[in-house]
């Protein structure tokens, strides 16, 4: 179906989970969940409803539009020090009622641990950080359409190499979280996010490459489809002809994308909860120099710049920054109420929770690195490393990237970097060191934050006498 | 679930608008699972979701929407919305009367027979039996954690060209993860078994066997050297991981990257593009299996798909939309995570079948490689080929007999190459679960092979 066609699309989606009124009412059914709280038990509710959009544009069609709405509950019911939980994706009261039965059922077969309880309220206040872009729901179902097709249309025509528009996708949602207890924690927030996303093939059949671009904002009018499509395109086409390279020592330098994907990995061995059950190679180690003096790693949920800003946390708590690594020196690990009070300490603000279907527990939501201080781009950071490998993406992370023991092995794609500038396109290599000896390998931190989706902004790095394996 | 009536009348108002083509995608899940970690049991968990996704195409568009709410009335909502793209269409209504008699998954229409429900002392009595038998490995065993979930998803599939299928499909799961410390650091191995069957499994699988060997993983990586970097010859062991072919040619052979061109196997149909000794099957019905149902997310009755012949490619994987465009049956193939989410083309329970090699023969006639013992994930890009997968478990070959243990890597290469590279297969077979993510979308998914050796594979390790 073509663009004008669409001209007059209307899409009901139910609840639009948009006003400061839609908020008082789930407020209200948690209040509800909660009041069923028997002598000696302590209840949380965590309710969350949302509205999706998604269209995916092919061949100047629309291949796919979702509209959708979804909503749910999570009970965790904590007695005689036991936790048990339960969620439904439904928040119809008799289910409520049902769910909370489930959790409190759950919590008889808990091991009784003297750490285990909910969130109370702390001193910390909560920032205020705006996540809701109220023209959002302002902007009719024609222009995300519009938006889509002129993604992949434009997308076809930016290069003579580009031979095909893998995917081209706009997506938005608007969605409500309250979190009650009956410990006397009360949070409610919103957030809107927005996300233009373009896939494109370069070259032909025989020697095919590709190249993902995006954009992500609060809202429809944060997104900037062009350099979606020309981040897309230029990843693509600059990789036509990439070969293997030989095996050997290199200075590597990661690209933003990859840099973030690093720091996500990094933060799960900062989680207090790894560190407690001694899954992570920073047990014991607060205060000791694990990376190079230039690294300084801070998690911010409180800047609003971040994509996983937040005003709470997974347990309702305020979020905070917290300085994790300090001038190479380890500071601080993150952790939400258990794991907190398993280290003798207190809750971070930093649980994390995956939806109403999920338990909290710590983790980082806004990682960033301090720039190094020189003030360098990507190029410059190129051009000071002066021989090495640059690297666009990475593949196997899950597979090959172990938090645990270090060990780092991923597959790569990227430039040869010769005489300070990029060189030849390489393909089909791995990467490989491991995480400890990488943080104390770092030659450079670029200044050119940018706050890309995840749990972390990406800046240029580069790590010093990493193995490259090729041919 | 729903009376037909009411999926009739649902169905008739996606076409009404310009729709020539509605389904109904109605799923009701149950899930419980359990978590013993640190010595203690931590969490008890349930939940329940039941939902419909609704389809609406008109053309080349699919609308599609999603409700919790099963009445009428919210059928009818979700229907529309669904609609929504295909009536700013202006088609003409097509009006088709729907006569419902598609396949029953498994003849359960009725859902009769319940799983057998482990009760939640003897899942936990289960979880520490697991806990002790892994612990008792080795005193260098410094943390352990077990899980076990259980799942039942009952699904009706109801479409405008008169399908009416149902399934249900227990799952079942249990899983050992272990850290060890030794003087070189922390070393992690993990173990699962999962199958599409209630609290039977049990019956089958012995969890301090699987306890045992996730730890025995861990014990053995802390004396383990860095693993090589570079080319080297790869025997992957029976039942390792399966995740090779899953990889390099799985993901590519699926009808939505072949139609966009986005696959280093379009238009290779006829063609050897593998090994003569490849012969490669997607089969959904294979016994309690991971990846097996009844019938896909589409309805589609499971069914065995050879997509590699003696190395010569024979068939792609399809999903009903894109089968429908082409004027073909669907293989099977369409799959999706829950009602939320729009049906794509996935695999099932993906296979090599065996050959007539001893495994051990294999080994020994390998002068020099990597014998890779369990594999952990992969990711490829289809369109150029390119793809990884991880060792959790590999030694050294030296002189046809295993030596050192070797950390974990991971390894790169490229499908289509690869495939040819395999020079032996032995009769060892063996399947392994996994989840498999595409687009955003996780379905469980089986992987299987035998011994097999690949002649050259670059190997991502820290050693020169």
């Amino acid at each position: 179906m073509g663009t004008g066609k669409t001209a007059t699309a209307t899409v009901h989606t139910g609840a639009t989970g948009a006003g400061e009124e839609r908020l008082d009412a789930l407020l209200a059914l948690a209040d509800r969940a909660i009041d069923r709280a028997r002598p000696g038990e302590a209840i949380e509710a965590y309710v969350a409803e949302g509205v999706d959009t998604d269209i995916r544009a092919y061949q100047g069609e629309v291949e796919s539009f979702t509209a959708a709405t979804s909503a749910g509950i999570g009970i965790r019911v904590v007695r005689d020090h036991r936790m048990g939980f339960a969620w439904a994706g439904s928040l119809d009261d008799a289910v409520v009622a049902e769910t909370v039965e489930a959790a409190r059922d759950n919590a008889a077969f808990a091991t009784p641990d003297d750490h285990v309880a909910l969130a109370e309220p702390d001193a910390a206040p909560p920032v205020e950080v705006d996540l809701w872009d109220a023209g959002l729901a302002e902007v009719d179902a024609t222009a995300k359409v519009a938006l889509a097709l002129a993604l992949e249309a434009q997308a076809r025509g930016a290069h003579p190499r580009v031979r095909q528009v893998s995917s081209a996708d706009y997506g938005d949602s608007a969605t409500s979280v309250v979190l009650v207890s009956t410990t006397g924690v009360r949070a409610a927030s919103k957030r809107t996010s927005a996300y233009a996303s373009v896939s494109v093939l370069a070259g032909d059949a025989a020697a095919t490459q590709t190249g993902t671009g995006f954009s992500v904002g609060r809202g429809f009018g944060a997104l900037d489809p062009d350099r979606a499509v020309a981040d897309a395109v230029e990843r693509a086409v600059r990789l036509l002809g990439a070969a293997k390279v030989p095996s050997g020592r290199a200075t590597v330098v990661f690209d933003r994308r990859v840099a973030s994907t690093l720091l996500a990995v990094l933060s799960s061995a900062l989680s207090g909860e790894a560190v407690a059950k001694g899954r992570s190679f920073f047990a014991g180690r607060i205060g000791e120099l694990v990376a190079d003096p230039v690294f300084t790693l801070v998690d911010d949920p409180t800047d609003p710049r971040a994509f996983g800003a937040a005003r709470y946390d997974g347990e309702g708590l305020a979020c905070r920054r917290n300085v994790l690594i300090e001038r190479g020196h380890l500071r601080r690990f993150v952790y939400d109420t258990v794991s907190g009070s398993r280290a003798g300490t207190a809750s971070t603000g930093s649980a994390v929770r995956g939806g109403f279907s999920g338990t909290p527990g710590p983790g980082c939501r806004a990682l960033t690195l301090e720039p190094d201080g020189r003030g360098w781009d990507e190029a410059q950071v190129v051009a000071n490393v002066g021989e090495g490998l640059f690297v666009q993406s990475v593949t196997g992370v899950h597979s090959g990237v172990n938090p645990v023991s270090g060990d780092f092995s991923v597959g790569a794609e990227g430039l040869v970097i010769r005489d300070g500038r990029f060189a030849g396109p390489v393909r089909e290599v791995t990467v490989a060191s491991t995480l400890q000896r990488m943080l104390q390998s770092i030659v450079a931190i670029g200044s050119d934050r940018e706050w890309l989706p995840g749990v972390a902004a990406g800046q240029t790095l580069a790590v010093a006498d990493m193995q490259i394996s090729g041919s | 679930m729903i009376e037909s009536p009411v999926v009739e009348r649902v169905l008739a108002r996606g076409l009404q608008h310009g729709g020539d083509f509605a389904e109904v995608f109605v799923e009701d899940r149950e899930t419980s699972s359990a978590l013993l970690d640190d010595g203690r049991v931590e969490q008890l968990s349930t939940g329940r979701e039941r939902g419909a996704g609704i389809r609406v195409v008109a053309g080349e568009t699919t609308g599609f929407a999603h409700t919790a709410d099963l009445s009428e009335a919210g059928l009818l909502r979700a229907v529309e919305a669904a609609s929504a793209v295909a009536r700013a269409g202006g088609m003409a209504p097509s009006g088709s009367p729907v006569a419902f008699g598609g396949p029953d998954g498994r003849g359960r229409p009725d859902f009769g027979d319940a799983p057998i429900t482990l009760s939640k002392a003897d899942g936990l009595e289960l979880l520490r039996r697991a806990d002790d038998a892994a612990r008792s490995a080795g005193d260098a065993i410094s943390q352990v954690q077990v899980g076990y979930g259980a799942s039942r998803r009952r699904v009706l599939i109801a479409n405008s060209d008169g399908l009416w299928a149902t399934d249900d499909q227990p799952r079942t799961r249990f899983s050992v993860s272990c850290v060890a410390v030794g003087d070189s650091g922390l070393q992690t191995g993990y173990e699962t078994a999962a199958r599409t069957v209630d609290a039977r499994l049990f019956e089958e699988v012995s969890v301090d066997d699987l306890a045992g060997l996730a730890a025995r993983r861990a014990l053995g990586k802390l004396t383990a050297r860095p693993a090589p970097s570079g080319e080297v010859p790869v025997v992957l062991a029976g039942g390792s991981g399966g995740i090779l072919f899953h990889e390099a040619c799985g993901h590519g052979l699926e009808a939505d990257h072949i139609v966009k061109e986005a696959s280093v196997y379009a238009g290779q149909v006829g063609r050897q593009v593998a090994s003569p000794l490849v012969t490669l099957v997607d089969d959904g019905t294979v016994g309690q299996e991971w990846g097996t149902a009844g019938v896909d997310d589409e309805g589609r009755p499971s069914q065995r798909n050879v997509l590699i012949d003696h190395g010569v490619l024979t068939e792609y994987l399809w999903d009903y939309l894109r089968a429908r465009k082409e004027g073909r049956m669907s293989s099977g193939n369409g799959r999706r995570q829950s009602y939320q989410h729009l049906p794509m083309v996935r695999m099932t329970n993906t296979f090599l079948l065996p050959g007539d090699e001893d495994a051990d023969e294999i080994v020994a006639q390998t002068p020099y490689g990597v014998y890779v013992a369990k594999l952990g994930g992969g990711q490829v890009n289809t369109a150029t080929g390119d793809f990884v997968f991880g060792t959790t478990e590999a030694y050294l070959i030296e002189n046809g007999k295993l030596t050192e243990p070797l950390r974990d890597a991971n390894l790169i290469g490229n499908g289509p190459e690869i495939l040819r590279r395999i020079d032996a297969v032995a009769r060892d077979f063996a399947m392994t679960p996994g989840t498999c993510g595409k687009d955003g979308q996780s379905v469980p998914v089986g992987c299987g092979q035998a011994t097999l050796r690949i002649t050259g594979v670059t190997i991502g390790g820290t050693a020169e």
